[in-house]
């Protein structure tokens, strides 16, 4: 067809530079929104095991919500509609900083935090009653039977969902393009809108996004392969 | 919002049609049963190659498999929003290039939930149809998709509903869908975004939620079904884990 590959434009001076800066806020983005996640998951499963009716009731439409209303609308409405409802003062707080990578955080984080809670919960409910019995017999108080008891077993039992969320939160991290955040795809399309190497920047890109995947992948199969789940 | 719903209600359920493009609730529908509809053939493909018993034929779907396991659907948008005109020949609509784009993507998730409701079928079903002398296509054809398909029901709907909120992404490259729509209405309105993504939000919800309860509900059933019948040992599919 007489089209000749030209890696090289893609990867030298100048674009290498707006790659490598896509690399480096995807990784910030999806450590960021991980953690957050985690940490979220893991308060939202201990309520909702709580035994208290309304609060268990709040966050099963928290979950609800966040698995039925597509990820790029969660986000739209962060970027667009929450701006409205926060105080002027944090508006402007966070439009001091990077509001657009702010805004991505939180709502990737929000919504696989009702994934990753869900997990949990499936890991937790996967141990006998007895355990948590024998935790308390044992004088440890609620906290404590979670902690040294229920969490390290449920952990197991849901390692394999959690790995495999993580990689889907890695992957839906590029829809933080759509509120214009300078994360790998978004990067992307830059470069590719100044030398029209569609064909190699894109090549390059969904290469950089396989093996990240494919390194999640692979701690995933040493999990399941340590601890087989039931 | 009512008022909002009620000036642009009609644009957000069918968009311009019938003076222009359908668009709208309408062809987020339509682009979601379409991407099922046209996945479901190569993914029944890529499922009988995954556990096929020839080496290159597990190794080719497996590879196809996990590619797209580990590539974000955006970057297949962009693959196929580029490409797509270049391997038909001619310029593509949006609408086409976004279900090109689900049809690669989706193709792969569905054929695991498939592989995972043949594998849940007991051995004993192919080999019974084997020595009662039917092919290979056959045996599959007549025996064993027929109950992996009613099996793995719910599951396909949960993959269905992943479809739906994954057709949202067609507002990256401007298809005419219902998010698209709504940025729309936002956009001319310009001081009520809260309103705008408030519908958007609340009407996915009552779309997915409803229909994620239905599979749950199928679920139930089936696994009641199959508890009832003696002398089958069949695994009950449980839901997969959703994603976003």
């Amino acid at each position: 067809m007489g089209y000749h590959l030209d890696f090289a434009s893609v990867l030298t001076g100048q674009h290498l530079s707006w790659l490598v800066r896509g690399i480096a806020v995807t990784a910030e983005l999806s450590i960021a929104s991980w953690l957050l996640a985690f940490g979220l998951a893991v308060i939202l499963v201990l309520i909702r095991m709580s035994g208290l009716r309304p609060a268990e009731w709040f966050v099963g439409l928290y979950v609800e919500y966040h698995q039925n209303v597509p990820l790029l609308v969660q986000v739209l409405f962060w970027y667009f509609a929450v701006p409205e409802l926060l105080p002027q003062k944090a508006t402007i707080w966070i439009n001091e900083r990077d509001s657009e990578l702010i805004f991505a955080i939180i709502a990737l984080g929000l919504c696989f935090s009702a994934y990753m809670s869900e997990a949990l919960r499936s890991g937790i409910r996967a141990i006998p009653k007895t355990q948590f019995e024998a935790g308390r017999v044992l004088g440890l108080s609620y906290l404590g039977t979670m902690r040294y008891i229920i969490v390290p077993q449920a952990v197991k039992i849901s390692a394999p969902p959690l790995v495999n969320y993580s990689l889907l939160l890695f992957k839906n991290s590029s829809l933080a393009m759509a509120i214009g955040v300078h994360e790998l795809t978004y990067q992307s399309r830059l470069i590719e809108n100044d030398t029209f190497r569609t064909f190699e920047v894109f090549t390059v890109a969904t290469v950089i996004y396989l093996s990240i995947s494919f390194l999640i992948m692979w701690v995933g199969e040493r999990f399941e392969r340590r601890a087989p789940a039931h | 919002m009512w008022d909002i719903m009620r000036d642009q209600g009609v644009l957000l359920l069918i968009g311009q049609y019938p003076n222009g493009p359908l668009g709208g609730l309408v062809a987020t529908v339509l682009l979601a049963i379409l991407g099922l509809a046209l996945s479901f053939p190569c993914a029944i493909l890529l499922a009988l190659g995954r556990i096929s018993p020839y080496r290159a034929f597990r190794s080719i779907s497996s590879a196809i498999v996990q590619t797209m396991r580990g590539t974000p659907l955006l970057l297949v948008i962009f693959w196929s929003y580029f490409f797509l005109p270049l391997v038909i020949g001619h310029a593509v609509s949006g609408f086409t290039t976004m279900v090109g784009a689900l049809v690669i993507y989706e193709s792969s998730y569905l054929a695991e939930v498939l592989r995972s409701g043949i594998e849940a079928l007991p051995k004993g079903q192919v080999e019974a149809a084997r020595s009662l002398g039917l092919s290979y296509w056959r045996t599959n054809y007549l025996i064993i998709l027929p109950q992996a398909l009613f099996n793995t029901l719910p599951s396909l709907l949960g993959q269905f509903v992943s479809i739906i909120k994954e057709t949202s992404l067609g507002y990256v490259i401007s298809v005419n869908e219902f998010t698209f729509a709504a940025a729309q209405v936002n956009s001319v309105l310009l001081t009520k975004p809260v309103q705008v993504f408030s519908i958007l939000a609340i009407t996915y919800f009552l779309l997915c939620s409803s229909l994620t309860q239905t599979a749950r509900w199928l679920e139930g059933r089936i696994a009641r079904r199959r508890s009832g019948q003696v002398g089958r040992v069949v695994k009950v599919m449980p839901l997969p884990e959703p994603a976003p």
